[in-house]
């Protein structure tokens, strides 16, 4: 599968590449202890399925088609993550690193923008949230090659 | 009336307190749905903030609503 969705620990899948595939850019997101200044203890994905594994299909599709790579994956966990434990795991195959590195960070900044999957954040001190990535900072609009399919 | 499914994830949940429910409802749009459940369960989101999605895709909140449609609403997302 193109994208999948896990609630176990996610086990990078880099066993058997395309014989061609000469950069390999691997991209983990990973649970960090501290955010917006505050003492993060866990985190909580939640996902909805059906329509998560179609939107994440296709901006692999999506990718696979705009960029010269010979391969693409992506993986999302849900449910109870610890601080350092892989949240994303997305891998771009190409023959040079180039489009390997643009295809990887297009396909990540698609799964923030449009994959419906939800983090809810656990505090140190007792209080949970669920983030709304809609104001804050970060830029992940996804590129114009997948936004145009939304 | 139509009679819809909606099934309710994440900060909409939480607000409606449940995951799921059978609904009837006379409103024709995923727009006018919306603010009938805004109204009812106090949703802390306007319209400018919510997608939906009609049997497992995203439509456009005007799209008309059928008997029988399983309606999500989606909050900002934030995986990754």
């Amino acid at each position: 599968m193109l994208f999948q969705l896990t609630n176990r620990p996610i086990e990078p899948l880099v066993e058997s590449l395309h014989s061609h595939a000469g950069g390999i850019v691997i991209f983990e997101g990973r649970v960090r202890a501290i955010n917006d200044d505050r003492a993060v203890s866990s985190l909580e994905y939640v996902a909805y399925p059906e329509l998560a594994l179609h939107e994440g299909h296709a901006i692999i599709n999506n990718v696979l088609q705009q960029f010269d790579i010979l391969e693409a994956y992506a993986i999302h966990r849900t449910g109870h993550l610890a601080i350092g434990d892989i949240a994303v795991w997305v891998m771009s195959a190409a023959v040079h690193r180039k489009e390997a590195f643009a295809a990887t960070e297009c396909i990540i900044n698609a799964i923030k923008a449009r994959v419906p999957i939800w983090k809810k954040e656990y505090y140190s001190d007792g209080e949970a949230i669920w983030v709304r990535c809609d104001h804050c900072a970060h830029d992940h609009a996804p590129c114009p090659a997948v936004k145009e399919s939304m | 009336m139509t009679t819809l499914h909606i099934i309710y994830f994440a900060a909409l949940c939480d607000a409606t307190g449940r995951e799921e429910e059978t609904l009837k409802t006379e409103a024709e749009t995923a727009k006018a749905l919306f603010h009938e459940l805004t109204e009812k369960y106090c949703w802390p989101f306007s319209e400018a903030n919510i997608l939906v999605a009609i049997n497992d895709r995203y439509r456009p909140v005007d799209t008309s609503l059928q008997e029988g449609d399983r309606v999500v609403f989606i909050p900002p997302v934030s995986g990754g």
